[in-house]
């Protein structure tokens, strides 16, 4: 560790300064939290993406003699669902759905949400009004309020489950990136660089970019777990998967009424759900104090 | 006298104050009102005043980074307000400022050579070329482009920074420099250091400066000429040494009382200045001045006093030295 340290003083005054994301990276590596963080989710979306040739039964295949298998069972480790299926299998191939579930929104609503906000920021005056005025609408109402109302108007479905949290997610990048905008907008170094003859083109893609995607990709980082749940919660409502397919949240909603027969099997989405949404949490963390900019 | 490389005639910017749902404007931010002066080549022209006098905004109104409401801007003879959009990004390598705050200055994810050579590139120099030459001027302003060159801005000290801000303005070979408190920043031993080097750039590349600075000891030893101004107008203009040695103005000798001498005999012996500046929201009516001033009579507070010569390149908006009775609007 103390080698560590003293190279870690190094570079402020060694004659080869760091690269910013080199920097980040080296931060990143000595994060113990975040890099334990990072390993779970990359098992996570590893089971997940291996379920059809790890998963040892078919999720869907039930047996009725077999129903609520305790965990340790003989051929089902983590015993079996109300139904009698596999839970190691469902829990395998539900992890496929619920990650796509939780990511998907966040990536769109990063593109979209960082193009208006920026836009919005940059330009000010009556497109900052107009955008921001309009996202303010979807403001008014809470997430979980928003999301069931607009996937209960589109009706069940992963798609569906995905456009509704998409409008949920977007006004809250769009804010982010809406302030961060305005912020770098009116520092000197973005007028240094319109006196030095640079047009908007130039400006944005140098020197507001640069400085402003930083923010807004940590923000949009911490919203993946709240994006989880909700694509979970969808799914335990029945507006989100339906059934039978495997995602966490609707297993949590089938075996809800066995809690009382088997305690820990219908636990065990619940768990996933947790773990996934926390290392989420843990990285993003991670991910923001590695990116900041110390003087 | 040769023709004027900057000409200002009756600049004026106000600032709307927006408020309420409507957000319909409520009142004026008089930053910049009727300002007029000339820059002869290579001569640097001081501009004095309190923090919150419109310096900055006229720095940046000569620029056209704001745009004014009006009044006539000349560079080298050529209207700069009518100028359009690629004669003006011609135009701004003539013309380069150097800001304040060498920390808000900088770009925090370019290192200083990317810095310095992105006003290059803009302008079409290949990259290469940008490069070598951001890494030669960074070489002038006393920084070590092998040591320096691939560092951020935030590993370096404030005074490092001012010289990578006037590297960057210098690099487009500008014929006018305004300098927007250049030193303010930084320690006063630094201070000297980077006058120093303003000076020395000066002469070397035949610049003509605009200095805005508060601290009249710093203008003293720059400017040829000195413009000093007051909630967003001018009330004094001469030369430098005519200033030292004989203010007009109330508020110009209030400026010299207050700062401080190395004579003994010199301290405090000339009014001291009262008081905090009016808001610029709502200037006082008339001279701006009579609020805070000791010799303030009922005439001030009707018509604002005109700008009177007093001698041969020196001039006073004051009515203490007014020729003429003023006209009674």
């Amino acid at each position: 560790m103390a080698v560590s340290v003293a190279l870690g003083e190094a570079p402020v005054v060694a004659v080869t300064p760091m690269s910013y994301w080199r920097t980040v990276g080296w931060r990143l590596s000595r994060d113990r939290a975040t890099l334990l963080a990072g390993g779970v989710l990359l098992l996570i979306a590893l089971s997940a993406v291996l379920a059809p040739w790890i998963a040892p039964y078919d999720p869907s295949a039930g047996s009725i003699r077999l129903r609520l298998a305790e965990v340790g069972a003989p051929g089902h480790v983590l015993g079996t669902d109300e139904q009698g299926r596999d839970m190691l299998s469902r829990l395998l191939w539900g992890g496929r759905m619920t990650l796509v579930a939780g990511l998907t929104p966040v990536l769109v609503a990063l593109v979209l949400g960082a193009g208006l906000g920026v836009a919005a920021g940059y330009v000010g005056g009556i497109t900052n009004t107009l955008i921001m005025r309009t996202m303010d609408i979807f403001y008014a109402f809470p997430a979980v309020l928003l999301a069931i109302a607009i996937s209960g108007a589109l009706g069940p479905g992963l798609a569906n489950t995905l456009i509704s949290l998409s409008i949920v997610f977007v006004p809250r990048v769009v804010r982010v990136a809406e302030s961060a905008t305005v912020q770098v907008k009116g520092l000197e170094y973005i007028a240094a660089a319109r006196a030095s003859g640079a047009g908007v083109r130039a400006i944005v893609r140098h020197h507001l970019l640069a400085n402003v995607l930083g923010p807004i990709l940590v923000f949009a980082s911490t919203q993946v777990s709240l994006s989880i749940i909700l694509a979970a919660g969808l799914s335990f409502l029945g507006l989100g998967v339906t059934p039978p397919a495997a995602e966490w949240g609707l297993m949590l909603n089938t075996l809800r009424q066995s809690i009382y027969v088997n305690a820990i099997v219908p636990a065990l989405p619940g768990l996933a759900i947790f773990v996934t949404s926390m290392a989420f949490n843990l990285l993003s963390d991670g991910l923001r104090d590695a990116m900041e900019i110390r003087g | 006298m040769s023709r004027p490389l900057l000409e200002a005639r009756g600049l004026r910017k106000h600032f709307p104050l927006r408020g309420g749902v409507l957000q319909r404007t409520r009142a004026w931010v008089r930053a910049v009102d009727d300002v007029s002066f000339e820059v002869a080549p290579g001569e640097t022209l001081g501009i004095v005043g309190e923090s919150g006098c419109g310096k900055s905004t006229l720095a940046r109104v000569i620029l056209r980074l704001i745009e004014p409401e009006a009044g006539v801007l000349r560079f080298d003879g050529e209207d700069v307000r009518a100028a359009s959009p690629s004669r003006m990004k011609r135009l701004r390598r003539d013309m380069q400022l150097v800001f304040q705050d060498p920390y808000a200055s900088l770009n925090p994810r370019l290192t200083i050579e990317d810095a310095i050579a992105f006003s290059l590139l803009v302008h079409g120099t290949p990259r290469r070329e940008a490069r070598e030459r951001a890494c030669a001027m960074l070489g002038r302003v006393g920084l070590d482009p092998g040591l320096h060159g691939r560092r951020y801005a935030h590993e370096l000290s404030g005074g490092q920074r001012q010289r990578v801000n006037i590297a960057r303005a210098l690099v487009l070979d500008p014929r006018l420099l305004v300098l927007d408190e250049p030193v303010s920043a930084l320690d006063k031993s630094v201070q000297a250091q980077v006058l120093n080097l303003l000076q020395d750039l000066k002469s070397e590349r035949a610049l003509t400066y605009v200095f805005i600075s508060h601290d009249l000891n710093v203008i003293e030893y720059v400017s040829d000429r000195v413009l000093v101004m007051y909630l967003g107008e001018v009330v004094e203009t001469g030369t430098a040494e005519a200033l030292a040695q004989s203010p007009k103005h109330p508020y110009t000798q209030a400026l010299f009382a207050s700062a401080p001498s190395m004579d003994p005999d010199r301290r405090m012996d000339r009014l001291p200045i009262a008081g905090d500046p009016p808001n610029a929201i709502d200037p006082p009516s008339g001279c701006r001045f009579r609020t805070r001033c000791a010799f303030a009579m009922p005439r001030c507070a009707e018509v604002p006093p005109r700008l009177v010569p007093v001698g041969a390149t020196h001039e006073v908006a004051c009515y203490l030295y007014a020729a003429e009775p003023a006209p009674v609007a």
